[in-house]
């Protein structure tokens, strides 16, 4: 269970240019549960994101993972409970790198990283078997880099790269909004089975009301910085997309 | 040409060989342009020189030299890590104290060692510290390698590809940059103290080229060989610093170029300047074949 407690997060303080994203912001999850997050721009989704990854440190409140609290947390060692998938596949992996040597870092997440071969053929025969579980076609392109790869394809390993290993929560910052509308279903469907497969909790920003219903078992509403709506069971099964807009 | 200058030239390879591997992990594992190391270098050999001049063993001097150039190293990455210091200002910062700290070290400007005992003393033969030398470049490439593949070695090179994403693989940027930082210089503190030994002195400007011998080195191997593949990329470090040296030879012993050894660091910044822009106008103007889908 993830529970964030009074997060207040005050962008440029102190100038006239003082921006508040959330004043005393509560929000649980529990486990196993697909979040979906929509709003419109400034209602705090990045924010929040950055907030549960470590990546910004909020101003007061408290974070707890499972009883145990990381508010104090840098980003890279909540990597240990927290995985992610970038919206920009540029941004999100290592273009420069190999998949293999970008699965080997992902796999490497929460561990201490040790003189011994990133690579070997133990690990690589799980990169492949994950891959193949993916099934488009890439476990035979291990040592190409992940810079040859199209937006989709990077988008697909990233999400093969934040499940390697287990996490607390998965955060999904709309990791399909760079993609065309065939891709984007493949890597949502994707997302979807990977997600019940593993048994995994997350948290998942879209811009598009049918997929924040479509997908998981609960959506949040948000408008500046505040949770208006918090859909789960038959009232969001009841619900349709363009029911949604009167939230804004 | 003879074979006296040619041997020469590639000893003089070998040796900065150590240097093109510490800029490589700098600039392009890290993504880090380090300056340090114009100071790293004459630190490593005032360190060997004073020590050795000072009756402590070759070997342990050397051993010295390496750690205090893994120092001035962590210095600049502390500075940049810690205080939020440009990079490229925290290595030249770095380099400016280590003048003076080099000069401390010594006590004089220049110390000579042509009759102390070095760690080539045990070598036989005309071509004695050649081999010497080749054989701690091979030792040394050797363990970088395993270094560079290893789970750590690859977070290393993770953080230089991409920094922003390295936090959420768990990887801690700054002790990154701080640990490369060290080795880099730490390897060519190592090459400045095997210079000293091998050519029988330490002097405190003997540092001045050492950051762009190292880049136009690692340029000259990248133009070798495209790959990815770290032995090849370790091997082309070595080939190109051994090249580079001979090229510059070459360029200075031709009588029609007209060139003359004070050209030396024009050639050596057009070199570099030409590997810079070439890739930008190809990209500017690219061939039609090259077209991406």
């Amino acid at each position: 269970m993830i529970e964030l407690k009074d997060i207040c997060v005050t962008f440029a303080k102190g100038t006239p240019l003082q921006n508040t994203i959330f004043d005393h912001f509560n929000l649980q999850i529990n486990t196993g549960e697909f979040v979906t997050v929509i709003g419109g721009n400034g209602a705090g989704k990045s924010t929040l994101m950055n907030i549960i990854s470590g990546e910004l440190l909020a101003d007061a409140g408290s974070i707890t993972l499972d009883n145990m609290n990381v508010s104090h947390w840098l980003a890279h060692q909540r990597a240990k409970l927290i995985s992610r998938v970038f919206q920009d596949p540029l941004l999100g992996s290592y273009a420069d790198l190999s998949i293999e040597e970008n699965l080997s870092l992902a796999y490497s997440r929460g561990k201490p990283r040790t003189l011994c071969p990133a690579v070997t053929e133990a690990t690589r025969s799980i990169f492949r078997e994950n891959l193949q579980h993916i099934g488009i076609g890439l476990e035979d392109r291990l040592t190409d880099k992940m810079g040859s790869l199209s937006g989709g394809q990077r988008q697909a390993v990233s999400l093969v790269m934040a499940t390697l290993r287990p996490s607390k929560i998965l955060l999904l910052d709309e990791h399909t909004a760079a993609l065309d509308p065939k891709m984007e279903r493949l890597i949502l469907s994707l997302t979807q089975k990977l997600i019940t497969e593993k048994k995994l909790t997350a948290l998942m920003i879209t811009h598009s009301m049918s997929q924040a219903l479509e997908y998981g078992n609960r959506t949040l509403v948000m408008h500046h910085g505040n949770i208006v709506k918090d859909l789960i069971g038959s009232e969001r099964d009841h619900l349709k997309a363009t029911d949604l807009v009167e939230f804004f | 040409m003879n074979m006296i200058q040619f041997l020469g030239a590639v000893q003089m390879g070998l040796i900065y060989a150590l240097v093109t591997l510490g800029v490589y992990l700098t600039f392009r594992s890290i993504n880090f342009p380090d300056l340090t190391i114009d100071g790293s270098f004459p630190l490593g050999a005032a360190v060997a020189a004073s020590l050795i001049v000072s009756d402590v063993n070759p070997f342990t001097a050397t051993l010295i030299a390496t750690l205090a150039g893994a120092l001035a190293g962590f210095v600049t990455g502390y500075l940049h890590v810690r205080w939020k210091i440009l990079g490229l200002l925290a290595g030249i910062l770095t380099m400016t104290a280590l003048y003076s700290i080099n000069l401390r070290i010594m006590g004089r400007p220049n110390i000579a060692l042509l009759t102390e005992p070095t760690v080539f003393s045990f070598l036989t033969g005309s071509n004695g510290i050649l081999y010497g030398i080749g054989a701690i470049v091979l030792v040394i490439g050797y363990l970088l390698y395993r270094f560079l593949t290893s789970q750590f070695g690859l977070a290393l090179r993770a953080t230089g590809n991409n920094m922003r994403v390295s936090p959420s693989y768990g990887i801690n940027v700054g002790f990154m940059i701080l640990i490369g930082l060290g080795v880099s210089n730490g390897l060519v503190a190592l090459a400045g103290a095997l210079f000293a030994q091998a050519h029988g002195f330490a002097d405190i400007s003997m540092g001045s080229l050492t950051l762009v011998t190292g880049l136009a080195s690692v340029i000259v191997g990248e133009s070798l060989f495209h790959s990815n593949h770290m032995a090849i990329v370790v091997i082309s470090c070595i080939l190109g610093s051994i090249l580079y040296r001979l090229a510059i030879m070459l360029a200075l012993n031709s009588q029609i170029a007209g060139l003359q050894a004070s050209d030396l660091n024009l050639i050596t910044s057009v070199l570099i300047i030409m590997a810079m822009l070439i890739p930008q106008i190809r990209q500017k103007f690219p061939l039609k074949s090259r077209r991406s889908l």
